[in-house]
């Protein structure tokens, strides 16, 4: 017999899930959560100083280990705050639980202080959500938000808890056993059978790999099909990863901002095999001529993504390295040669990038720079924008969970944050993110948690004075009219870093140079690097958004045809 | 989740989904939040408790034929529906109730 409060409780259980590491942010409503969670050996509470910043700290933990991560919330304002990263979540399929405090269930719908209806606006952004009523529920909600976060397609659960719930004394027998949910179900032999005639009898497939890859830790077997096969791959953003940017087989991201060559090949392709991946707008352009010669495999653990916006001809539905593994054995070893080698010929035709990019002064260079000096045993986070599109475009990436990045929710003030989440899950790391001006300020209080937590973040700052994407489309869909986006002061980041008590090298007064540069990364503990950016730097190609992916405006192969399709 | 399909012989419009729900304050906000965040129109809705169950009875009438695999697919994906089934051509089921409202 064991008595205690719900906190307690609650504290007890994440203990007995392996939880070792909280963000949050206390209040006067979850203050008994905070009291419980003082006396914990094994959990260490990062205080942050917004908790959108404690959401995406849960996420990065979440994003680079796949186990889920934790965050804490007060009522009201501190609940509105977090919102924004459990959408972020929902939208990419990121395990995670954030519990919320609430008012007392007898203030409840009296408009009480700090009270707002956290249960009803986290229902549209959670793959489910609960409002505690009585210390009794706890042990049951606690293992089902744990499973229902973890298993099948992955995604945020909310977990709200009135302050009296947390004080309720309850006398439980024992402590209930936490279980791990059971591993996902195969699919259908039969459509698995017709999966595989179609791959053999394809004469230019291509794979098309997202983020349902790197859950469900398929990125072997997808590796063994594509040996096996001579596929071509092309990853979604977020699938960076799945498979070594540098496998002959690879094609880089697909859609707004990909090489010309793979929309060409996506373009040409008969049997467009698609696994872990939604048919996002951002990947195919209009969907209706996307691969407009291709038969459809769908492959994906969630049955309400297959037909959702592509009809497939043959749907998978489970695990994804399941379903691989019933494939593999009936799938015939090819080498595509002469498939490869039209690829091959598109890549010279249509460089993503030429020499004179290549320079550590300009965007590519300076990417390849950075992943040059820090091996590949890094983490790499981005936040969203021009510096995200161009990590994402040439960033060596060589295996599952080094890459995160706000994908479908594409929340600028991510990167910093997701950093010392991925920092704090992976002490002997490295983590180097990659951010821009605009990116920076919209959680830039977190420079005080890197700092408190003493953690080996680097922070990169592509610094263009400006809302750079948003400039760009300006510029090609808007007349030029470069409204809003621009900065008119220059902030001076280096020193407001130092403020922060944070190490920080400028490269505005001196050019960029490699020694510098290196000795920045070298150095111990937290960094920041700011590195100015022409305004005029943009990301090419770029499909307008709304058109289809043949549309495909600028780059190294193309220059830039003004107002060449209108904007929707 | 099994997903049972009857088909009637009627000439009503209108698609019937009987959804059973656990039956909590938050259940219903659940079920009406997924319709109107996803663009489908529900036209017409009852809900009655089971007795001694913890679940309640829900039906919706949706004129949704082009969404309906969606519908469906989206609807069995909330942990709080534990059953689903549908039936076509079912508008009668309402016309009983809406004739016993118009005389109150």
């Amino acid at each position: 017999m064991t008595t205690m409060n719900g906190a307690e409780l609650i504290i007890n259980l994440l203990e007995r899930h392996n939880i070792t590491t909280i963000a949050g942010i206390p209040g006067g409503a979850n203050l008994p959560l905070y009291d419980a969670l003082r006396s914990s050996t094994t959990i260490h509470h990062v205080l942050c100083r917004h908790e959108q910043g404690a959401g995406f700290i849960a996420q990065g933990i979440a994003r680079s280990t796949g186990r889920p991560g934790v965050c804490f919330a007060t009522s009201g304002p501190g609940a509105t705050n977090i919102l924004t990263a459990i959408a972020d979540a929902y939208l990419d399929s990121v395990p995670m639980l954030c519990i919320t405090g609430q008012v007392p269930k007898s203030l409840i719908g009296t408009d009480a202080f700090q009270e707002v209806d956290t249960y009803g606006m986290s229902i549209p952004i959670t793959k489910h959500n609960f409002l505690i009523r009585s210390a009794e529920q706890i042990p049951d909600i606690l293992q089902r938000a744990f499973t229902i976060a973890t298993q099948g397609r992955p995604g945020p659960v909310v977990i709200d808890v009135p302050k009296d719930v947390q004080l309720q004394r309850i006398t439980l027998e024992q402590i209930p056993v936490c279980t791990t949910p059971p591993t996902a179900s195969s699919c259908s032999s039969d459509a698995v059978g017709t999966a595989a005639a179609m791959i053999n009898a394809a004469r230019k497939p291509i794979l098309y790999l997202g983020g349902g890859v790197i859950s469900s830790g398929a990125h072997g077997a997808v590796r063994r099909l594509i040996d096996k096969n001579g596929l071509p791959a092309t990853m979604t953003l977020m699938g960076l990863g799945a498979i070594p940017s540098d496998h002959p087989g690879a094609l880089g991201m697909l859609g707004m901002h990909a090489a010309r060559s793979t929309n060409m090949a996506l373009e040409e392709c008969d049997l467009l095999i698609a696994a872990g991946v939604r048919f996002d707008d951002r990947a195919t352009g209009k969907v209706s001529e996307f691969c407009p010669n291709a038969d459809v495999i769908h492959m994906d653990i969630d049955p309400s993504e297959v037909h959702k916006l592509k009809r497939a001809n043959v749907a998978l539905v489970g695990d994804l390295a399941e379903c691989l593994e019933q494939l593999l054995p009936l799938i015939e070893a090819r080498h595509r040669t002469g498939w490869h080698q039209h690829i091959t010929e598109l890549k010279e035709r249509y460089p993503l990038t030429i020499p004179e990019a290549m320079v550590p002064q300009k965007p590519y260079g300076l990417i390849r720079k950075v992943a040059d000096l820090v091996g590949d045993d890094v983490i790499v986070t981005t936040d969203v924008g021009k510096h995200q599109m161009w990590t994402a475009q040439v960033y060596p990436f060589s295996r599952p969970r080094q890459f995160l990045t706000s994908g479908g929710l594409g929340t600028m003030g991510f990167g910093l944050p997701a950093a010392i989440g991925a920092a704090l899950a992976h002490p002997d790391r490295l983590v180097i993110c990659f951010t821009g001006d605009g990116s920076l300020q919209m959680n830039i209080q977190e420079l005080a948690t890197v700092v408190e937590q003493q953690l080996n973040i680097k922070i990169i700052v592509l610094n263009n004075t400006s809302l750079g994407l948003v400039r760009q489309q300006q510029g090609l869909f808007y007349n030029n009219n470069h409204f809003a986006s621009d900065y008119t002061i220059d902030i001076d980041f280096a020193t407001i870093a130092r403020g922060f008590g944070m190490k920080s090298v400028d490269f505005k007064f001196s050019p960029l140079a490699g020694e510098l540069l290196q000795d920045a990364i070298a150095s111990p503990g937290p960094c920041l690097i700011n590195v100015p950016i022409d305004k005029e730097e943009e990301v090419y190609p770029m499909v307008p958004p709304g058109a289809a992916n043949n549309t495909m405006i600028g780059g190294y192969s193309n220059p830039v045809e003004p107002a060449l399709a209108s904007e929707e | 989740m099994k997903i049972k399909e009857t088909t009637m012989e009627n000439t009503t419009e209108g698609i019937l989904i009987e959804l059973t729900v656990n039956n909590h304050p938050g259940a219903m906000s659940h079920i009406c939040g997924l319709f109107s965040r996803r663009g489908y129109n529900l036209e017409k809705i009852l809900c009655f408790p089971l007795a001694g169950r913890g679940e309640s009875e829900m039906w919706l009438l949706v004129k949704e034929e082009d969404k309906l695999d969606q519908v469906i697919k989206q609807l069995t994906k909330l942990e709080d529906v534990q059953a689903l089934n549908y039936r076509r051509n079912s508008e009668a089921f309402f016309v009983k109730l809406e004739a016993l409202v118009e005389h109150l």
